[in-house]
């Protein structure tokens, strides 16, 4: 029987590339080229990728059988401001299973001299669906880890 | 990072069943609040999958239930490390088109 949980979290990833926000965007707007820095080996193979960049457009991804499982994304655009902006829905699936519905925000911030990228995910983690290589090395952490965490959340509230 | 943690008091339930399963008025003894607050607090690390309870005649007794945590931490950590991969990729991808402009998308 599978115990439901669900768990929310965030990150955010900036960057800082040497180039015009017309540039980072379009490596994001073009298929080819997003396939070339989006998709690599040691994420499951190359598999299949489609890209339908418009607002309300579909991405999906899809590995190659691996291991550990086949991984497969379904995106949706939500909003596409050009050299400014992109906002996108997308799920994650393992074997067809969920594992995740995550909110995605990329910023482009332009003006100096190259393209500040704001990369924010917003996640639903799902039914705590992991890799069972993870839970042993989770198990063997344990409870200190927990510990850890939340001294560390105490310190700056 | 985790929104069920954000609440000290909530902290202070996590932390105390780390030590061990505890009653709901065991939890509730180092706390100044009623009762019924604490329950409130327990269901909200219930939802998260933080802390599981189970009713044994007229006793509830909670237990701290991390493999959701674990799992997500582990999950978001390897979230991060993806995309971090995927933007030193984009950062070589726009260096290599710098350099040479002519030649379109290359691939």
């Amino acid at each position: 029987m599978t115990e439901r949980s669900v768990v929310h979290s965030s990150f955010v990833i900036e960057r800082l590339y040497d180039a015009s926000p017309a540039r980072v965007f379009a490596a994001f707007a073009d298929p080819v080229a997003k396939r070339h820095w989006s998709a690599c080996h040691d994420e499951g193979g190359l598999g299949e990728h489609e890209l339908d960049f418009r607002e309300g457009g579909r991405e999906t991804m899809r590995g190659a059988p691996a291991p550990g499982g086949v991984y497969a994304m379904n995106a949706t655009y939500q909003e596409i401001l050009p050299e400014a902006r992109i906002v996108y829905s997308y799920e994650l699936l393992r074997d067809d299973v969920r594992l995740s519905v995550s909110l995605a925000t990329i910023e482009f911030h332009g003006g100096g001299a190259g393209t500040r990228l704001v990369f924010t995910e917003q996640a639903a983690f799902l039914d705590g669906h992991d890799r069972p290589e993870a839970r042993e090395q989770g198990s063997r952490i344990g409870f200190d880890r927990l510990a850890g965490y939340l001294a560390q959340q105490q310190a700056p509230a | 990072m985790f929104q069920a943690l954000a609440d000290p008091t909530r902290r202070l339930m996590v932390q105390r069943l780390c030590e061990g399963p505890a009653s709901v008025s065991e939890l509730a003894a180092p706390l100044a609040m009623t009762l019924s607050a604490v329950v409130q607090h327990l269901s909200v690390l219930e939802g998260a999958g933080l802390v599981r309870s189970q009713k044994v005649g007229r006793v509830r007794t909670c237990r701290i239930e991390t493999q959701a945590l674990r799992a997500a931490e582990h999950w978001i950590s390897e979230r991060r490390t993806l995309w971090e991969r995927r933007f030193d990729r984009l950062g070589a991808y726009l260096a290599e088109q710098a350099e040479k402009p002519e030649e379109g998308n290359g691939i």
